[in-house]
């Protein structure tokens, strides 16, 4: 990782205000802010550049591989960028049976997300959807049970899908005019 | 008719128009045990506590005031660190999302009560990174908290100082192990810490001595001190006290999270009168009590539970699932564990071998990889159920996956070892038949459902 300063995205005012503000939080030791600010970088770029990592660790007066190392330890982080809308279906015991591979399928096919970036990590070829399986959500009592982004979505069913995508992509055309 | 649920913990979560903000709190007569928490000497709390007997609500059922009581307060010259587990990360486990989602001040309450009794003047609530909206009512719950001045530096003018943040995990079930939990908070990876010292209260959160307790537990702990340790110790059974939720999830006809005092209400009670029974009017077949670590009860088994007697000496009765009693030591004493309260629930038309591989994709994926048995054992028993399942099992198998589990349990770090290893031991052994069946690749299971309708 050779990233220099001019590689680093403009950063704006907030989100250096923003990043001052959650290491203020701790007191005691800078470095526990370590993966509150990889979860501000994602947030804002979608997912962890070397960069971002890079940044972080000068922030925290920290060596790269110490922010590297936890960037890569928690599934929630992520390398690399993934769909403009994320799926993220729970796999886990109460969801499987209540139906979540099928629904998994069903979101597969229906967003066309063809490549398999990872295990159980789909994305579409237009970059605009990505499915991926995650461990339960703690929400077993409505299962099926997923993730649109940071959304949460209870009882999933094929319609409900159906209802989501007609949204985003009516969404989506209001946009693109 | 079902019996009425007890609702102490959860009393306004689901009351039509009761919100988060601290006004609806406030007008429901919130922070009032705090004005009288804070009058108390802390120790009295503690004391309080104790009497309680009330037991950690994450998982091990540990006694709070005992773990409390480690601290000497008198030769401690470190700072205090009071940490909130909301991880909720066992599977089968969702009541700690409705305290934060329906309830957060109830939480600060207990808290900020719980802090002051253990003298912490810096707090975390660790929360799992999915619950991002949780996260953000949390945060906002704070700060009007702080407004008001039931947080900060001289709180409601009896010059306690606390500061309580929120901290947000990234998808690491084993950040609910305490020590994995601080290790992360320390910003490190999640690796849990080698014991002893067995317990963070002696070495925690930047190696100074540190509470953890759950969510649940810590909402307890408010109505302990409102009523008294020993008036809240007559709700549930000796050594059982207080109330649990039970989330149910699985074959039932209605699932959800269910409010009782701990042993007032059977499996049978729980599953067919609480939950509607079992869907499709199916039979029930096999039910994990406790989260998905918890080892795996068969319906059609007979339990032999010790029972107290009138005077005083026990005897054995022989008890079938549905008429053992909800709470913590009778589930302990079939072998399993009531752990999270996670009641997960299969009828008879659930493949076992299925389920279990289910579960063991899980603990693979999950497994944080410091020790060697966990992370190779925890993955191998994972490929072993895939072959099973896709047809190419072996007839030694079920042995094979028996003597990995074993080989687990009791050579790990953290408990994790015996979480990947109780479902692969109970499972194989209560439905050994079904291993078999399979390996031997019969064609009689292919009535059974499968759980999945991929091919690995």
């Amino acid at each position: 990782m050779n990233a220099t300063e001019k590689d680093l995205p403009q950063l704006e005012e907030s989100f250096i205000e923003e990043a001052e503000r959650i290491i203020s939080q701790y007191p005691v030791s800078k470095r526990s802010a370590s993966l509150p600010l990889l979860h501000l970088w994602q947030r804002h770029f979608g997912f962890v550049s070397p960069q971002g990592v890079q940044w972080i660790a000068e922030k925290l007066d920290l060596e790269p591989i110490a922010v590297e190392e936890i960037a890569t330890f928690y599934p929630m982080i992520r390398q690399r960028p993934l769909g403009h809308y994320q799926f993220k279906v729970c796999r886990t015991l109460s969801c499987a049976l209540a139906g979540s591979y099928e629904i998994f399928e069903y979101i597969k096919k229906s967003c066309k997300t063809v490549n398999e970036v990872g295990h159980h990590v789909y994305v579409s070829e237009d970059g605009k959807f990505s499915v991926e399986f995650v461990e339960c959500l703690a929400a077993c009592g409505n299962a099926p049970v997923m993730m649109l982004n940071e959304e949460e979505w209870m009882d999933v069913t094929q319609t409900k899908i159906d209802a989501i995508l007609n949204h985003l992509i009516r969404e989506k055309r209001k946009e693109e005019f | 008719m079902a019996k009425a649920e007890y609702r102490l913990i959860l009393k306004h979560a689901d009351e039509p128009g009761y919100t988060v903000d601290i006004d609806c709190y406030l007008s429901h007569g919130g922070y009032q045990v705090l004005k009288k928490a804070l009058a108390m000497p802390p120790d009295q709390i503690i004391q309080e506590v104790k009497i309680s007997g009330l037991r950690g609500r994450g998982g091990a059922g540990f006694p709070t005031g005992v773990k409390w009581g480690f601290i000497n307060h008198e030769k401690n010259t470190k700072p205090v660190y009071l940490l909130c587990n909301a991880d909720e990360s066992e599977p089968g486990t969702f009541k700690d999302r409705q305290i934060i989602y329906k309830d957060p001040h109830q939480l600060i309450e207990g808290m900020v009560i719980s802090a002051y009794a253990n003298r912490a003047h810096l707090a975390y609530i660790y929360i799992r990174g999915e619950f991002a909206k949780g996260a953000e009512i949390l945060e906002k719950a704070l700060a009007e908290a702080r407004e008001r001045n039931f947080l900060g530096k001289n709180i409601l003018g009896s010059g306690y100082e606390l500061e309580i943040y929120v901290f947000r995990g990234a998808g690491a079930y084993i950040c609910g192990e305490e020590t994995g939990l601080i290790e992360s908070l320390e910003g490190k990876r999640a690796y849990p810490r080698i014991k002893p010292p067995y317990f963070p209260a002696v070495l925690g959160l930047y190696m100074c001595p540190t509470i953890v307790n759950n969510v649940e537990t810590l909402c307890h702990v408010k109505h302990i001190v409102e009523m008294g340790g020993a008036e809240y110790a007559r709700i549930g059974t000796p050594n059982n006290t207080g109330t649990r939720i039970w989330c149910v999830s699985g074959d039932v006809n209605k699932p959800g999270y269910y409010e009782y005092p701990c042993g007032a209400i059977t499996f049978g009670e729980l599953l067919y009168e609480v939950c509607g029974g079992i869907r499709n009017g199916n039979k029930l077949k096999a039910v994990i009590p406790g989260g998905s670590s918890a080892k795996v009860l068969r319906a059609d088994k007979k339990y032999k539970i010790p029972k107290k007697k009138e005077d005083g000496s026990t005897e054995i009765v022989e008890m079938g699932l549905e008429d053992i009693p909800l709470d913590f030591d009778t589930v302990a004493a079939t072998g399993s564990m009531s752990g999270s309260g996670g009641i997960i629930v299969m009828d008879h038309t659930r493949d076992m071998v299925e389920c279990l591989r289910n579960i063991a994709e899980f603990y693979a994926h999950e497994s944080c990889g410091q020790c060697t048995p966990c992370r190779e054992g925890s993955l191998w028993m994972k490929k072993m159920l895939d072959r099973i399942c896709t047809g190419g099992g072996r007839p030694e198998d079920s042995k094979l996956l028996l003597e990995v589990a074993n080989h687990i349990a009791g050579r790990t770090i953290c408990a994790f070892g015996e979480a990947c290893s109780w479902p692969v031991q109970s499972f194989v052994e209560m439905f050994g038949e079904e291993f078999e069946a399979k390996q031997r690749k019969e064609s009689s299971l292919e009535i059974l459902e499968p759980l999945t309708n991929r091919t690995a």
